[in-house]
Order: C-alpha cells, then sequence, then structure tokens
C-alpha cells in the first residue's frame, strides 16, 4: 500500500495529460471570464470623471451581475478596466503597489503620467498577450489628465475616451454631447447616459452603472450610481431547502473535546 | 489600413451554434496608425507634417492624436506603423538623447537622433513595425531630414513622406518641391499634400498638425479639418440634419 502524502496545493502537472485526453476526447476547456464592458472617461471643468457597467461574462454567460471596474491606483488616480479580467485585475494592482512604493521613495503625491508610463511599459513588454484595455483618470499637481491605454502598450491623451466592447455606443454619446468646460453634473450626466447606451445596446455590457469623480479637493466614488435593470419579479414562494433534500453518503464525528486543552496563561506584563 | 476591407455582419437571432455574442474585429486588433506623414526641407529649416488618425481594424481610436513627438528642443520624430512600436521607439530614444545632451555638453544633432532611431529599428526589426520621420535643426547641417522605414534603412532626404497614405504623395512631391522655398510656401506644401492624401487614403483623416524646426526654434500649428482645401468630389461640411428637428418655430396666431 503505497502512502499518498496529502496535496499542499499548487499546479498538479500529473493532471496536464488528464486534461489533454479530455480535449480530444471533445471536452470543452473552462473561458476566461472577460469584461465585455463599457468604460468610459472625461475631463470637465474641475477634473475628470470616470464610468463603467458592472458584468462580467463568461463566454455567454453573465459571470457576474455587479463587479467592480473602476480600480485604486492612489488616492487621486483611478483606472477602468476592459479586456480579461484577470489582467485587468492583476496590471491595475501591480502598478497601485509600485506607485505607493514610489510614493513613499519620492515624498510627493503620485502623477498620473507616472501610472501611465508604468502601465504602458509593462504592457508593451508583454506584446499585447495581457489583454488588458484601461481608461486611466486623475488629478495630480500638474491638473487633471485622462489617457486611455490599449493591450500592445499604446496610449492616447485624451480630453473623453471610451474603451471595451461598448465603446462605439458609448463614444457616439460623447461625440454627439461633449463639450469643454462642463459643470459635474453636466459631466456625471453624461458619462452615466454613454454607460447606460453601452449597458442596452451592447451585449458584452450591462447591469450597473459606476462612476468616480476626481478633483482637486478629492475624490468621490459612486458604486451603483444608476441601477437601470433591477430585478423585477422575485417569487413570493421564496426558497426551502427543508431536510432530506441532499443524501448523506457517510458520516465522521471528531470530538474535539479530547484533542484541544485550555491553559491558562501568565498575565501580560510591561516592562 | 491596408485596402478597402469587406465585413459580413452575422446578426444572431436565437439559438446559434456558437453561442456567443459576436466580438467586433476592432477589439482585437492592434492600435495602428493609418496615416500620412512627411517632412520638407526649406532655406532656414525643416516643416513636419501628419494628419491625426489612430485606428483599431476598421474603428477610428483616436480622431486626434498627435504623430509629431518631440525626442529634443530641436529634433522631432513623425511616427506611423503600429502605435506601441513607435511610441516606445521615441520614449527610448528621448531617454538615450536626453543622457547624451547632459553628458555631451551641447544640443544633440539630427544624425545622432536619427541613428539611434535607426538603431533600435535595425537591431530589432523582427518584432518592431514602425515607419519613422527624424527631422530637425542643428548649427552644423542646417534643417535636416531622415527618413528610417520599416526594417531600418537610414536615408537622409530634402524631403520624405510615410504611412499608407504616402503612396498618393511621391508623384506630387517629385513635381512641387523645390528647394529653397520660404516657410510658408513650404507650409502651404506640406498642408495641401496631406489633405490630398487624407482625401484618397481611408486610413488618414482628422485634422492636419505641423511643426516648424529652424535656428530660431519650434513652431506648432494645427489645421482643423474642415478648413482644409477640397479636392475632386468632396462636398463642404454640412450642418447635422438634427438641427431641423430642434429649433422649432413659434406658432404664431
Amino acid at each position: 500500500m503505497v502512502m499518498e502524502a496529502p496535496a499542499k496545493g499548487g499546479f498538479r502537472f500529473d493532471l496536464c495529460r488528464r486534461n489533454a485526453m479530455l480535449e480530444k476526447q471533445g471536452a470543452h476547456p473552462p473561458k476566461f471570464l472577460k469584461t465585455g464592458t463599457t468604460i468610459v472617461g472625461l475631463i470637465y471643468k474641475d477634473g475628470v470623471i470616470l464610468g463603467a457597467d458592472t458584468r462580467a461574462t463568461e463566454g455567454s454567460i453573465v459571470a457576474d451581475k455587479n463587479c467592480e471596474k473602476i480600480h485604486k491606483l492612489a488616492p487621486n488616480i483611478f483606472c477602468c478596466g476592459a479586456g480579461t479580467a484577470a489582467d485587468t485585475e492583476n496590471v491595475t494592482d501591480m502598478v497601485s503597489s509600485q506607485l505607493e512604493l514610489h510614493r513613499y521613495a519620492t515624498g510627493r503625491n503620485s502623477r498620473v503620467v507616472t501610472a501611465l508610463t508604468m502601465l504602458k511599459s509593462h504592457l508593451f513588454r508583454y506584446q499585447g498577450h495581457v489583454s488588458a484595455a484601461l481608461v486611466l483618470g486623475g488629478y495630480d499637481v500638474t491638473g487633471p489628465h485622462l489617457h486611455a491605454v490599449y493591450p500592445h502598450g499604446s496610449t492616447d491623451t485624451l480630453p473623453f475616451a471610451t474603451m471595451g466592447s461598448g465603446s462605439l455606443a458609448a463614444m457616439a454619446m460623447f461625440e454627439s454631447r461633449y463639450k469643454e468646460d462642463m459643470t459635474k453634473e453636466e459631466g456625471m450626466e453624461l458619462v452615466a447616459a454613454a454607460i447606460c447606451s453601452g449597458i442596452f445596446n451592447d451585449l458584452g455590457s450591462g447591469s450597473n452603472v459606476d462612476l468616480c469623480i476626481i478633483t482637486k479637493d478629492g475624490l468621490e466614488f459612486l458604486r451603483n450610481y444608476k441601477q437601470p435593470n433591477p430585478r423585477t419579479y422575485v417569487s413570493k414562494r421564496g426558497y426551502s431547502f427543508g431536510k432530506g433534500h441532499t443524501a448523506i453518503l457517510s458520516t465522521k464525528i471528531i470530538p474535539l473535546r479530547e484533542q484541544v486543552t485550555v491553559v491558562e496563561g501568565d498575565a501580560m506584563v510591561e516592562e | 489600413m491596408m485596402g478597402y476591407v469587406m465585413m459580413s455582419t452575422p446578426i444572431y437571432h436565437g439559438a446559434t451554434k456558437a453561442m456567443e455574442p459576436w466580438t467586433p474585429d476592432w477589439s482585437q486588433a492592434a492600435h495602428s496608425m493609418g496615416t500620412t506623414i512627411m517632412a520638407v526641407q526649406y532655406d532656414k529649416g525643416v516643416i513636419m507634417g501628419a494628419d491625426s488618425r489612430t485606428s483599431t481594424g476598421a474603428y477610428v481610436a483616436n480622431r486626434a492624436s498627435d504623430k509629431i513627438t518631440c525626442l529634443t528642443d530641436n529634433v522631432y520624430l513623425c511616427r506611423s506603423g503600429s502605435a506601441a512600436d513607435s511610441q516606445i521607439i521615441s520614449d527610448y530614444v528621448r531617454y538615450f538623447l536626453n543622457q547624451h545632451t547632459i553628458q555631451l555638453g551641447r544640443p544633440a544633432t539630427v544624425k545622432t537622433a536619427a541613428t539611434l532611431v535607426r538603431e533600435l529599428s535595425y537591431q530589432n526589426k523582427s518584432f518592431l513595425e514602425a515607419g519613422l520621420i527624424v527631422g530637425g535643426w542643428d548649427k552644423y547641417d542646417g534643417g535636416s531630414i531622415y527618413a528610417i522605414p520599416l526594417g531600418g534603412t537610414f536615408l537622409k532626404l530634402p524631403f520624405a513622406t510615410g504611412g499608407s497614405g504616402s503612396s498618393y504623395l511621391y508623384g506630387f512631391l517629385d513635381q512641387a518641391w523645390r528647394e529653397g522655398m520660404t516657410k510658408d510656401e513650404a507650409e502651404a506644401l506640406v498642408v495641401k499634400a496631406v489633405s490630398l492624401a487624407m482625401a484618397r487614403d481611408s486610413g488618414s483623416g482628422g485634422v492636419v498638425r505641423t511643426v516648424v524646426i529652424n535656428e530660431e526654434g519650434v513652431q506648432r500649428n494645427f489645421f482643423a479639418g474642415d478648413k482644409l482645401p477640397r479636392w475632386y468630389e468632396e462636398i463642404p461640411p454640412q450642418n447635422s440634419l438634427l438641427d431641423v428637428n430642434t429649433e422649432v418655430e413659434p406658432m404664431r396666431i
């Protein structure tokens, strides 16, 4: 009889052959979690407004109806992410950590161009395989900034930007209604309208609208600012999971009283 | 943007074999600049010109991009091809030239800048897709233009074009360029050429940006798309028909 060491986690290479065999038999590997997405940003009179929808898709299934696509890079810099969810999450987390270390090293608040350069050099190194399309916006000592970052590492600096599968629908709203020096209300209204345009006209975007307003004085993160897709029907019967619904295969009871001993410790003394 | 692309768009009604929302081609395509870029030497310096369209497949990702990038105070770079590749080359060269200028104690020459661009382009030719034009002014050679197309060829020329729209300008420039033009003549030539290319090339459009570089310094100019000269079959810009709907005549009784 062979004693098997308990699995400690990590990648199991012995399963690769099994996966290859299953694939040959016709089974499909699980799909990436992509954020279909509509993400937008615009510069208004006092700063930057970023907006995003909240649907995450896995192929044609909605995996998450209310995910967060606006990530914090610094207290004054935020980033919306479209593309593969894992890539956007990890690249923004990585740059957020790098920016924090940079703040400690320099003793200054982070600048948007710093975040931009870190993102573009990382994405270029991976030649587009890190599938992250981002709308980066923030307010630093040099004023408000808005950039669009593409998966291959190129960037655009714009007064208004849209990305993701719903970007065409959102850009149509922006192109017809954007003007310079808008007030905060006008800006919020236009960003929400652009995201809603993506939500209703793009299959990859849906659910709610998230907004983030960044100004010289601080920031406002409005999670679920608009909820144009409420759950309209809830079954009155509710759910009931009575006894006997799940089959019990085996039972094992381990009394912990014999294993655990409680010892009275000494009083803590501070010398 | 190479040529004219036919796109057949399947519309999904109900269950289909794939059962996936159709992913448009522009969401996967790399960000490239269709582009018309050019540089022209005149009696006291150089004039660099470019359109402003950046396309991702068939979608215009940025209709007002700036393709003329600063390398040093006196040397500028026109970028075409892959947006990411040309941006990273210009970032590296700007960094090297910055160091070089500090160590040298004098402004860098246009030839040095062009050599650095060529070195990056040639040594990494299998990974990069960027057609570049370096132009500037220095006190040794005056105004100079160096064309560095795909592959890393190094060409010193009195005038140069690049990008998908350049095909339409070779013949035009052979006929129209003269030695020793004045600044206004040369700038008019650049604007005329870029707008001609924009009229015929689908990968070029938007506005025309020019940069004049001479002994005095650098001057950036902007020419709005609707104010450019109109060529064969181009119609004047119309006000949107939606204006008719919003302006309602009050009823008079």
